[in-house]
């Protein structure tokens, strides 16, 4: 048994040392499978920070409700009417100043991306100090909060970074209307820090809205079942409105990316074969470059599987490599990269690429599937490699 | 068998298919060797030399008839027995020498031995022993490529006898020497053969090779014949 550990070890350890002999197919199997493995984690990386900027802006103990059959903020309207109605569902927690509850508008403004100069939709977002207060990561990273009743705003950090003119001072113009930028916040990352925030009145007045909103958060009671406030709107036949967790709505909002997820898969799937297939003439190349060594060590009494374990950690080793190579490259170029899309709004959200562990290690098992496959049936052939080639005067 | 053989071919037959063709290379051959014999297997190229050193090596196998090592058939064995009979009992010596270029000489001498359970400063030992006996111990770190023809020769039988085998097989040794090296070599095999009691089995073409032997045997056209006058 020791016998089959040293003799695999010694063989695995003479063909890494005779891989100069090979060096440019060699290191075109790294790269190949390199290449694979980075573009794999560029488009998940992709999807997965989109995913997360979506998600975790989303509480589970907020009701978000918009009317029925709306799908999305932007094209849903609540009358006043029907947020006092709201107000006093079932399970709505309380405090000094009555039931926790934001009613917002959700309005669109041009902004021009610094990277490209092109004209993008912003959402601009109304809502009052006590919608602020809901979102249990905001911080205010500059300047103050706006003043109610006035034609200031605060804008998300990642507003900041991917598009020009939202500056701590800056006036922004939007059709007739005109703001002041006094703040600059953050939210830990998450979706609203690709929002503008203004007070929620001003916007009614300036977007000709009148009292309505359209959409409205309400801090649910500890335990509280949201099914509770489903029913109530069900029954009421003056409310039709979708009444989901904010985790849930952003959840499903975070899956409109996951195509990325499916693109990149595809796409790395069919490089996938193309490096598989550079690699197994590599491998087959490695086979026949040794042959008279592999026959040698077989005459000596080596066994045959000792050259097939050489052969396949040869070239796992080699596609490992490249893995590793990928994964790296990923991790400097693409991990933490800004980007902006199209959300489920058709306004733009600020997200950065994300490249998590779980990520990193499909990378990783993709290199060893490349690695696995392009060295089992070139080991196959190298334990096939008849005896007497050691005998033969060619090579 | 006779207690004094360590090699008995009977009927031995040995043919190539290729393609539809069926080349026939033996014939009912049937050979002994003894126990402490310097073989010398001479006749011109194409006679079937090299054929009937892999049966004995069992490197490959007959197409008819038995090889007898000792009081076991080898013909019958497969692969991964035959394997472990070559690295229990021969010890094989190529033209080109067929060291791992990727090797110095001490790893090189050293593989025989990755096949057995011995410790790594007990393989240490016998590599130091074996690089000694061919007048190699300085070379031990040197790679193949940094040595003569001859000297790559010596570490190919520290190499064959490191193992301590029964049997060295030896395919044209000094083909690929010069004459005051073929004799160096040659003079080597003749002390592992009297001094160390191996048997020895060599293919040459190489008359005055020959000459080292303790016998000698002509092949032509895969049937032994009469020495030539
Ligand atoms: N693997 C093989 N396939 C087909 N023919 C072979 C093979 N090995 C040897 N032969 C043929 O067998 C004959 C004897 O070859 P060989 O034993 O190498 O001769 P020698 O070593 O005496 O020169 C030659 O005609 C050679 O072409
Ligand atoms: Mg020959």
């Amino acid at each position: 048994m020791s016998s089959v550990f040293s003799q695999s070890a010694a063989v695995i350890s003479m063909n890494i040392r005779s891989l100069p002999r090979r060096l440019w197919m060699s290191l075109a199997m790294v790269l190949a499978s390199a290449v694979v493995v980075a573009i794999l984690l560029a488009f998940l990386a992709m999807a997965k920070g989109f995913e997360s900027t979506m998600q975790s802006a989303g509480a589970n103990d907020v009701a978000f409700i918009i009317r029925g059959g709306s799908a999305a903020e932007l094209n849903s309207v609540l009358g006043r009417d029907q947020v006092n109605l709201l107000e006093n569902a079932p399970g709505i927690a309380k405090d000094e100043q009555g039931p926790i509850v934001s009613a917002e508008l959700y309005v669109i403004v041009d902004g021009k991306k610094r990277s490209s100069g092109t004209k993008a939709n912003l959402p601009l977002r109304g809502l009052d100090l006590r919608g602020v207060n809901m979102r249990k990561n905001f911080a205010l990273e500059q300047g103050r909060m706006f003043t109610p009743g006035t034609n200031e705003v605060i804008v998300g950090a990642g507003v900041l970074r991917q598009f020009s003119g939202f500056d701590l001072g800056s006036e922004i113009r939007s059709g007739r209307n005109s703001w002041k930028v006094v703040g600059v916040f953050s939210t830990g990352g998450n979706v609203f820090e690709s929002e503008i925030w203004a007070d929620a009145k001003v916007v009614q007045n300036l977007y000709n809205r009148g009292s309505s909103y359209q959409s409205m958060r309400a801090q649910l009671e500890p335990n509280a079942d949201i099914q509770a406030i489903k029913d109530y709107v069900k029954n009421d036949p003056r409310l039709n409105q979708d009444v989901q967790t904010e985790a849930d709505y952003f959840s499903e909002q975070g899956k409109s990316l996951s195509y990325i997820a499916i693109f990149g898969r595809i796409i790395s799937t069919i490089m996938a074969l193309g490096a598989l297939a550079g690699a197994l003439n590599t491998m087959y190349t490695s086979v026949s470059d040794r042959a008279k060594e592999i026959a040698t060590l077989r005459a000596i009494g080596f066994s045959h599987m000792s050259a097939f374990i050489g052969t396949l950690a040869e070239a796992m080793v080699l596609a490992a490599l490249g893995g590793l190579f990928g994964v790296i490259a990923a991790y400097l170029f693409f991990d933490g990269m800004n980007a902006s899309t199209l959300g489920g709004s058709f306004t733009q959200v600020v997200f950065s690429f994300n490249l998590t562990t779980e990520l990193i290690t499909q990378g990783a098992i993709l290199a060893l599937i490349i690695g696995f496959f392009s060295g089992v049936f070139p080991a196959w052939r190298a334990a096939k490699t008849p005896v007497i080639v050691a005998f033969q005067s060619s090579h | 068998m006779n207690d004094n053989n360590i090699f008995e071919l009977k009927q031995v037959e040995k043919s190539f298919n290729k393609g539809k063709e069926s080349i026939s290379i033996f014939e009912e051959l049937n050979m002994n060797i003894k126990q402490g014999e310097f073989l010398a297997i001479m006749g011109p190229s194409g006679s079937g030399k090299t054929t009937l050193l892999n049966l004995l090596g069992g490197v490959d196998q007959p197409t008819g008839g038995e090889v007898w090592f000792d009081d076991a058939r080898i013909d019958s064995l497969n692969e991964g027995q035959l394997a472990k009979w070559r690295a229990n009992n021969i010890g094989f010596i190529f033209q080109f020498y067929n060291l791992m270029p990727m090797l110095n000489a001490a790893r090189n001498v050293e593989l025989p031995l990755l096949l057995t359970n011995l410790s790594g400063s007990e393989r240490d030992k016998r590599v130091a022993t074996a690089l000694e006996l061919v007048g190699l111990a300085d070379r031990a770190k040197h790679m193949p490529s940094e040595m003569s023809g001859g000297q790559q020769q010596r570490v190919a039988i520290a190499r064959a006898i490191v193992s301590d085998p029964k049997l060295l097989l030896c395919d044209e040794p000094t083909g690929d020497l010069d004459r005051k090296t073929a004799d160096e070599i040659l003079e080597m095999l003749q002390l592992l053969n009297r001094e160390f009691g191996k048997t020895i089995v060599m293919v040459t073409h190489d008359p005055s090779a020959a000459k080292y032997a303790t016998h000698t045997v002509h092949l032509d056209k895969g049937q032994f014949v009469p020495e030539e006058a």
